[in-house]
């Protein structure tokens, strides 16, 4: 059972958008009760198949750190949750479709957990000011989450739904618009299903099968240094 | 004539403070949260700009300024106003909102938060009993009645809060009770932590398997209702359910372990910062100051002891007291009465300035500590409330001591 091979995904998000019924949601397949506040970080297993219905399928351990807390914490608390960012292979972005300030958040979520997974390519992060062309050569793949879908009233969802195409341009990820508390919205099938596991595809790709590949390393922007280390981990 | 150029002054500045009151909520108070209900940060900015516009009156009146009918109009309006809004408004907003948090109640919201109203109302009416309030000479719905109420109440909040601030200034002021803390201390806890992780994640991983496995082999019947199902749950329960609650029951023993080192962490994290902090000249300067404040506050305490239990009353305060002394002791002849009118209204000043100023900041810290996107209304209701009760007894202190 230990013998499957494991990736880490870290979700990220404001306080109370949803990310502990997500987790439950997607690891036990059911709706979460009584959801509390998490204190820390909680973490949920989700076994995966990775290339489901081919050949080379394969079945890998996705774990789901869920960070609790605001960014705007504290410092202590920041450089606390800091330990929980080491090693990540994917990230899922999680805002609250009803609260335009949890999606304007997310910009400074993703900078936090990026900026302390600095890998050797070194990618300046240029003082908390958000940077597209960061994200667009970003090498951690990102997912972007909204919820409490069910709660926005039918004439408002085309907005709704434009802004959150904006955000997710920037920063270069799949979105899924979801309610928590339905499964219906990842039943297996449905677009929403498909994208999620392309999600963790990619995650399990870039962990597993591009360490041999040279191409994802020499870039020549000159934002970036060029270093020679391509055998990172 | 003059009264209208008056008017003019008084409603100008209360825009102004009204706006000030805006502002300090859309950016320190809803920092993280979109404000859905406008009607809360209107009440919330009525409460602060009419709050701030006694004080004004307050100065105006000791400085001179503006025709005395015009002040006194303008009094009047004022403290109906906030009785207004203090006794009416807010407590059946605090009500409604509270209400519609409930699921339940959510139908009948305004029928609810009326039966909060009037039990609010109840209690307010009953606080009055055990005090000498009610005299032939002002009748029962006077607005005397009212004031003296809000009056105890916000005597009791101000006592509270500063007997709060008397014990809690030395001990964040002192860098005595700084713990020592060192790097490697922490270091140690973050590994705790991230190994009591590693230890969940791969309990959790048996827990999936097991679970996917029996789903695979279409035993996925662990909710078996029914009589008949509890019965045999009992007898033929298969040796994987067993292991899985047990593996659940370590897995919550350790989750509640990395919440309690995570707290820990941060605990000495901040610490850590305090440290730093304390050896920076800032710093340095707060530990000096925070020495003074330590042995003001202790005097405080033990004067109000002494006080309650030998049944005393204070009688004059303390800057002409301080000043009667300076000029016995050192013999320096001034003109004790006229300096001692302007010193006292320069302290009143800066206990106005200050008192509001802590008062906004400690309301910020409690609400960051507390809030979430649900209460978030509630609380802003409530800190709008103890605010102008506060303010209300700032009023009544200051004129006391002219």
């Amino acid at each position: 059972m230990a013998s499957l091979d494991r990736v880490k995904v870290l979700v990220l998000g404001d306080s109370g958008v949803g990310k502990s019924s997500l987790v439950h949601l997607l690891c036990q397949n059911q709706v979460l009760g009584n959801p509390s506040w998490t204190v820390g970080c909680s973490v949920d297993v989700r076994v995966h198949d990775y290339k489901e219905g081919t050949p080379e399928e394969k079945t890998y351990y996705t774990e789901l750190w869920d960070v609790g807390g605001s960014v705007g914490s504290a410092s202590s608390v920041k450089s606390t949750r800091a330990v929980f960012y080491n090693s990540v292979n994917g990230i899922i972005l999680v805002h609250d479709l009803t609260n335009k300030k949890s999606s304007q958040n997310l910009y400074r979520w993703s900078l936090e957990a990026l900026s302390k997974d600095s890998s050797p390519t070194g990618i300046i992060v240029s003082n908390g000011d958000y940077d597209r062309e960061q994200f667009a050569e970003n090498s951690v793949p990102l997912l972007l989450i909204g919820t409490k879908f069910d709660q926005i009233p039918e004439n408002k969802r085309n907005d709704v739904l434009t802004r959150t195409a904006f955000l997710s341009e920037d920063f270069n990820a799949e979105e899924i618009n979801l309610d928590c508390t339905n499964p219906r919205y990842l039943a297996a099938g449905s677009s929403n299903a498909v994208k999620l596991s392309r999600f963790f595809d990619k995650v399990i790709e870039k962990r597993y099968f591009t360490r041999d590949s040279s191409q994802m390393q020499s870039f020549t922007d000159r934002r970036r240094f060029n270093f020679k280390s391509l055998h990172s981990d | 004539m003059s009264f209208f150029v008056d008017s003019v002054i008084m409603f100008t500045s209360q825009v102004l403070f009204f706006g000030f009151g805006w502002l300090f909520f859309m950016r320190q108070l809803f920092k993280d949260y979109e404000v859905r209900q406008y009607v809360v940060q209107v009440v919330f900015s009525i409460t602060f700009a009419f709050s701030c516009t006694m004080f004004e009156l307050i100065i105006f009146e000791i400085l001179g300024v503006l025709s005395s009918t015009s002040r006194y109009f303008h009094w009047k309006l004022n403290l109906y106003v906030i009785l207004l809004v203090l006794i009416f408004v807010v407590p059946f907003y605090i009500g409604y909102f509270v209400v519609s948090n409930i699921r339940l109640l959510h139908r009948q919201r305004l029928l609810f938060s009326c039966v909060v109203w009037f039990t609010f109302m109840y209690f307010f009416w009953k606080l009055g009993d055990p005090f000498p309030i009610l005299s032939p000479k002002h009748g029962i719905l006077s607005i005397e009645q009212l004031i003296s109420r809000v009056g105890v109440i916000g005597v009791t909040l101000m006592a509270l809060l500063s007997g709060f601030g008397a014990v809690n200034c030395p001990y964040t002021y002192m860098s005595y009770f700084l713990r020592n803390v060192t790097d490697s201390d922490i270091l140690a806890l973050e590994r705790r932590l991230l190994q009591t992780m590693d230890m969940i994640v791969s309990k959790k991983k048996r827990i999936a398997m097991v679970r996917r496995q029996m789903y695979q082999r279409g035993e996925e019947q662990n909710k078996q209702t029914g009589f008949w199902g509890m019965i045999k749950s009992v007898t033929s329960s298969t040796s994987g359910s067993e292991n899985l609650s047990l593996i659940q029951q370590e897995v919550d023993a350790l989750e509640e372990l990395s919440r309690q080192l995570f707290l820990e962490t941060v605990d000495l994290q901040a610490t850590k910062e305090r440290i730093e902090y304390s050896k920076t000249f800032q710093g340095k300067y707060f530990n000096f100051l925070g020495y003074f404040f330590s042995i003001y506050c202790v005097w405080k305490i033990f004067m109000a002891t002494i006080n309650i239990v030998f049944d005393r009353v204070g009688k004059t305060d303390p800057v002409t007291r301080g000043i009667e002394i300076t000029v016995n002791y050192l013999g320096i002849q001034f003109d004790v009465k006229f300096w001692s009118q302007h010193i006292s209204f320069i302290l009143v000043g800066i206990i106005i300035v200050t008192s509001i100023r802590g008062l906004l900041i400690t309301l910020t810290k409690f609400f960051y500590a507390i809030s979430s996107s649900k209460s978030s209304n509630v609380i802003v209701l409530v800190l709008a409330q103890i605010m102008v009760r506060h303010n209300i007894k700032s009023r009544q202190k200051t004129t006391a001591l002219f």
